[in-house]
């Protein structure tokens, strides 16, 4: 039996948690701007999120507020914990980035600290380290939110060794950008609790259209 | 039991896997300096070429409609649906695509772009649209599932392969990985001052890094022992694993591949012929897995590497090895690890020295790349 037991989805310039909005901000922020401001509103202190690039931020905020106030971290065994994400656009904003710096050879200037964020998964890289969590990866590149793909995927893993994941999307692509993650766990422990969900691909998809937007 | 099947691998040494197998059992190395279109600079580099690339077209349907990297998969898929004979059509058959940057020459604005893609859409930069150019190219009933995952992306696809035929969500999972020799890796690997300038020596205590290389390797992993293949080799398990210490850099101390190692190791490991290991000639990389190796027990496994002679493929990289390892198996020989002379590693490690005749049933193959990830896998004749 595996239960969702927590979700965040970042979108619009607002955050919420288990489908009810809990951070917005000015709708006329950039999306760089919305990210500084929904950090700050979680009030936490960690500096290596200022070296992230825009998708390894958002991702990690919203794992943040998905992780906010549950016991997930400290209850389960962390070298059983997969980390499985996905997108459309794989790293292309920040792939972007790095071909502007050697597209004119009068004005060259790749830099490693650009380069290493054009692969999708080190957004999984950033919250494996921020959690010490060594489980399973895997970085899926798909059209929209593969429902199917990412909840067989992570039934395979709680077939082996995995006992809880983290599964989401999280896609940056020039001015549009969203999250979605959520926590699960393979577990005995079935609790009655409104938000414990069974993982299957109808509540992936509810809880993914759950919240209503403000705007 | 799921099994390894028919395959094929497109790279500096071959349009086959007979070809590249014949290669590297020749000892020769695809890794030269050469000019590239982009830059006046000399870069060491296993280049595919163009001209024998021109000599398959032919073979493709409406060539000039296709990337560099669309014409190579084509081509690769191809040659295995034709040996392997399954129907692509097929609803129980799904194609995953292992890729760090798919149609990224599409970005550059470049002249180097020519007119070769003037018929192609630029949308295609976009995995996932790629991914359905080649499902309609092959008129596949799935979408097919693309992995990044860094470095280790060719060997979780396999593992995933089997993971989903294992679940009983396909009998066949056709895996091919590719990637593409393009300014963009190659400036960005210069940035990082991970490129060597001379042909790279994975472990060796010389080498100073990288040179980068472009393949594309598709293997058939299938439930069906009809199509097991005179290798007759079962993929027995495989893990991923995270170090959870830096984006850029492996552990030190090899966390993440030594848990991977502790998962996949379940029999008498004495019965494991060799070790494919990622050894990408960077000193951090070797180093690391030298230590992990070591706190395995796998002191006196055979270890190489295949970076030597191909260079590092990235996402094709897994691909690759694990189908020139299989090849090993059926010929029952080891392959020298190209580029090792003098030891530059503390872990207590067994480097294959030279091509030599050996019996044996089974081996591994392991990845690590940024992000921290890890993957390995243990490969069984049945």
């Amino acid at each position: 039996m595996s239960n969702i037991t927590s979700y965040a989805h970042i979108k619009h310039n607002q955050v919420s948690v288990n489908g009810e909005i809990v951070f917005h901000s000015n709708s006329s922020l950039t999306l760089i701007e919305f990210l500084s401001e929904a950090y700050k509103n979680l009030g936490i202190s960690y500096p290596k999120f200022h070296k992230m690039d825009a998708q390894c931020k958002l991702g990690f905020l919203c794992a943040e507020f998905a992780l906010k106030g549950t016991n997930f971290l400290t209850e389960n065994n962390l070298s059983k914990t997969a980390i499985v994400l996905s997108n459309c656009a794989s790293s292309l904003e920040t792939d972007r980035v790095h071909q502007h710096s050697i597209d004119d050879k009068s004005n060259y200037f790749p830099s490693p600290a650009v380069f290493v964020y054009t692969l999708p998964n080190i957004t999984i890289g950033e919250l494996a380290i921020k959690h010490k969590i060594t489980g399973e990866n895997a970085f899926f590149v798909s059209e929209q939110l593969d429902a199917d793909l990412l909840v067989n995927y992570t039934e395979t893993l709680f077939q082996r060794n995995t006992k809880t994941a983290i599964v989401g999307w999280v896609e940056v692509d020039v001015a549009n950008f969203e999250a979605f993650i959520f926590l699960t766990e393979n577990t005995e422990n079935i609790n009655k609790s409104s938000i414990f969900k069974s993982l299957n691909q109808t509540s992936v998809t509810t809880i993914y259209n759950q919240t209503i937007w403000t705007h | 039991m799921i099994f390894t099947s028919y395959n094929n691998i497109i790279s500096s040494l071959g349009f086959s896997t007979q070809e590249n197998y014949q290669a590297v059992s020749n000892s020769q190395v695809g890794v030269k300096k050469m000019k590239l279109p982009f830059s006046q600079d000399e870069f060491c580099v296993a280049k595919i070429s163009d001209d024998k690339i021109q000599e398959h077209l032919s073979q493709i349907k409406n060539a000039d409609t296709h990337t560099k990297l669309e014409q190579l998969s084509i081509l690769s898929i191809q040659d295995v649906l034709n040996q392997s004979g399954i129907n692509p059509k097929d609803s129980r058959t799904l194609l995953i695509y292992s890729t760090t940057k798919g149609n990224i020459d599409i970005l550059s604005s470049d002249s180097v772009k020519d007119d070769r893609y003037k018929e192609v859409d630029s949308k295609r930069v976009y995995l996932p649209v790629f991914a359905k150019h080649l499902q309609s190219y092959f008129q596949l009933v799935y979408t097919p599932v693309v992995l990044s995952n860094a470095c280790i992306s060719g060997i979780l696809a396999i593992i995933i392969a089997k993971r989903f035929i294992k679940q009983g969500t396909y009998d066949n999972v056709l895996v091919c990985g590719g990637d593409i020799l393009s300014e963009f890796t190659i400036s960005g690997f210069k940035s990082f001052n991970a490129l060597s300038n001379e042909p790279s020596k994975p472990f060796d205590g010389n080498r100073v890094g990288i040179n980068l290389g472009e393949a594309v390797s598709t293997i058939l992993i299938t439930n069906k022992k009809e199509l097991a293949t005179s290798y007759n080799t079962q993929i027995i398990s495989g893990a991923s694993a995270n170090d959870a210490n830096h984006i850029s850099g492996p552990s030190r101390t090899g966390d993440g591949l030594f848990q991977c190692l502790t998962q996949i190791l379940k029999k008498n490991i004495n019965d494991i012929g060799f070790i494919s290991a990622h050894g990408t000639a960077t000193p951090f990389n070797d180093e690391m897995e030298s230590i992990a190796f070591d706190r395995a027990g796998l002191n006196t496994i055979p270890v190489n590497s295949f970076k030597g002679y191909y260079g590092h493929t990235l996402g094709a990289a897994g691909v690759l090895e694990t189908v020139l390892s299989l090849e090993s198996m059926k010929h029952q020989r080891l392959i020298k690890s190209e580029g090792f002379e003098t030891k530059g590693f503390s872990g207590n490690i067994t480097m294959i020295e030279s091509h030599q005749d050996k019996n044996f049933s089974s081996f591994i193959k392991t990845a690590s790349g940024f992000g921290g990830c890890n993957a390995a896998a243990l490969f069984e004749k049945v």
